[in-house]
């Protein structure tokens, strides 16, 4: 079979992008290779590591599982557009704040990640570390451990994560 | 990847059309957590995807008696998050909240959880032999490595697990799942959705081909304690090696009612109907549950490398009822 192409629009970072894909392309692929967005990182190219991560209609997802075409009309969110202009977002200014990073190739998507969070958490989602499903949670360190489950960091900051994300969650 | 047509349905009829219109090589699209990952892999190769996911199945819907109607399309994350499930059957929103990660959770459909794919290392890779994804062509896992396999309802073809920690909890939960089929529609126990390997591991279920699920319905509430705890490798984002959804209804010193399925050990999600029979009128104590556990795990048939997973599948069904009993008195 030849390939397959779509018109799809997405609004980015605010912006409207009209574009053509073959299907087979990932929300990541398009990004990085089509919109010069390479702030989201392709770690594992399979769900595993969430460096991928971005806001997809304001809630954090894997954008490596993502068909662009599927998300036809979406409104995406990377952590180019996280800051409003020159004013970093509380979660960007927590990771520095906390040096919540070494190498920076996980910190996209776990900026991305923890952003999604905090609205999850903002929202009264209960999380596998809350022990009643039932009760309203509070975001305490394994709370925030597990929430962050899904961004691995191979340099191993996790604790400073951990102390930003808390930080920003005040 | 191989290029694919995609085309998006408009209802569940046309969805039914266009997968009979595909002629074989058509897969449904709900999230696409599992599948474009297989897709990626190679493993799963359509040639048509018929998006689901936008379907009008993305509703909770939660009857008098407390039951509910979860449409196909929902994301797992919603399910869990969802008050009356959280209040009313809180152990699917427990089993939910164990599986995969907050991201894939916001993608992953109810559908889709259903019908993912086994993790077993020799399906997902297309350099190896695997009688699931290449009928015919052998099982090395069964000499290799197979230390996170099944242990119950396997066959000499295959000892793959179905990944899913929802369906264990749904199973439990005597949960029925909708299926819209040519000539109308179905309605499956879940436990009934799956099917043993035999000599025929490639389906994972009793669906026929372009079947497709649009909902699940969960009976009345429980009204008895409840817990879904999962055994793995770290402490969070890995798949089970064992887990357990169990409910438990102690009177009177003695189990009135309960509830046990596991997870992890076999091609489906396993309810334990051996070790439920064992304990009703059973005195509600540690001794009982550790034999009710024992004689589901008599039928066990391990290999050698996933042997561990026997005992390990008894205490963790004795140390639950234990902790339910704790609560029930």
């Amino acid at each position: 079979m030849p390939t397959v192409r779509a018109d799809i629009t997405l609004t980015v970072n605010g912006s409207l992008r009209r574009l053509t894909v073959d299907t087979r392309t990932s929300l990541l692929d398009l990004l990085r290779e089509d919109l010069g967005l390479t702030g989201a990182k392709k770690g594992c190219d399979h769900g595993q590591c969430g460096a991928c991560t971005v806001l997809l209609d304001g809630r954090r997802a894997n954008a490596c599982l993502a068909l662009a075409v599927a998300n036809d009309g979406a409104d995406v969110v990377t952590v180019e557009g996280l800051a409003d202009g020159e004013r970093l977002s509380p979660v960007q200014e927590a990771f520095l704040e906390k040096d919540a990073y070494q190498c920076g190739y996980c910190t996209p998507g776990q900026l991305c990640s923890a952003t999604g969070v905090l609205r999850e958490a903002a929202h009264g989602w209960p999380s596998a570390a809350t022990g009643d499903v039932a009760a309203e949670p509070e975001l305490d360190d394994d709370e925030i451990r597990e929430r962050m489950s899904g961004n691995l960091c191979r340099c191993g900051a996790y604790v400073n994560i951990v102390a930003a994300v808390r930080e920003a969650a005040r | 990847m191989r290029p694919f047509a995609y085309e998006r349905a408009a209802t569940a009829e046309d969805a039914l059309r266009r997968h009979a219109a595909g002629d074989g090589a058509v897969a449904y699209l709900g999230g696409g957590t599992n599948l474009v990952d297989l897709m990626r892999l190679g493993v799963a190769m359509p040639a048509r995807l018929v998006d689901v996911a936008r379907l009008p199945y993305d509703r909770i819907e939660h009857r008098a008696d407390g039951g509910l109607v979860i449409g196909a399309a929902v994301r797992n994350s919603d399910l869990a998050a969802d008050l009356g499930v959280r209040a009313d059957h809180p152990l699917l929103s427990q089993a939910l909240l164990s599986g995969a990660s907050g991201q894939i959770r916001n993608q992953a459909t109810v559908g889709g959880n259903l019908l993912q794919r086994t993790r077993c290392p020799y399906f997902q890779d297309i350099s190896k032999a695997c009688n699931k994804r290449d009928p015919g062509s052998g099982c090395p896992a069964i000499e290799g490595d197979h230390e996170n396999l099944a242990i119950l309802d396997h066959s000499p073809e295959c000892v793959a697990t179905h990944p899913s920690d929802m369906a264990v909890a749904l199973a439990a939960l005597d949960a029925r799942v909708r299926v819209r089929q040519p000539d109308g529609e179905d309605v499956v126990p879940l436990e009934r959705l799956y099917r043993s390997p035999g000599d025929d591991p490639s389906r994972d279920t009793t669906l026929a081909p372009g079947d497709l699920i649009t909902g699940v319905e969960v009976p009345a509430p429980l009204r008895m304690p409840a817990r879904y705890r999962k055994v793995r490798e770290r402490a969070s984002f890995a798949f089970a090696l064992v887990s357990v959804a169990a409910a438990l209804d102690v009177s009177g010193g003695s189990v009135r009612d309960c509830r046990i399925a596991l997870g992890g050990v076999a091609p489906r999600p396993w309810r334990a109907h051996r070790a439920e029979d064992a304990l009703r009128g059973r005195p509600a104590t540690p001794g009982s549950f550790r034999a009710a556990a024992e004689a589901e795990l008599a039928a066990a048939d391990p290999l050698p490398g996933n042997a561990y997973k026997v005992p390990l599948a008894v205490n963790l069904v004795a140390a639950v009822l234990t902790d339910l009993a704790g609560e029930a008195s």
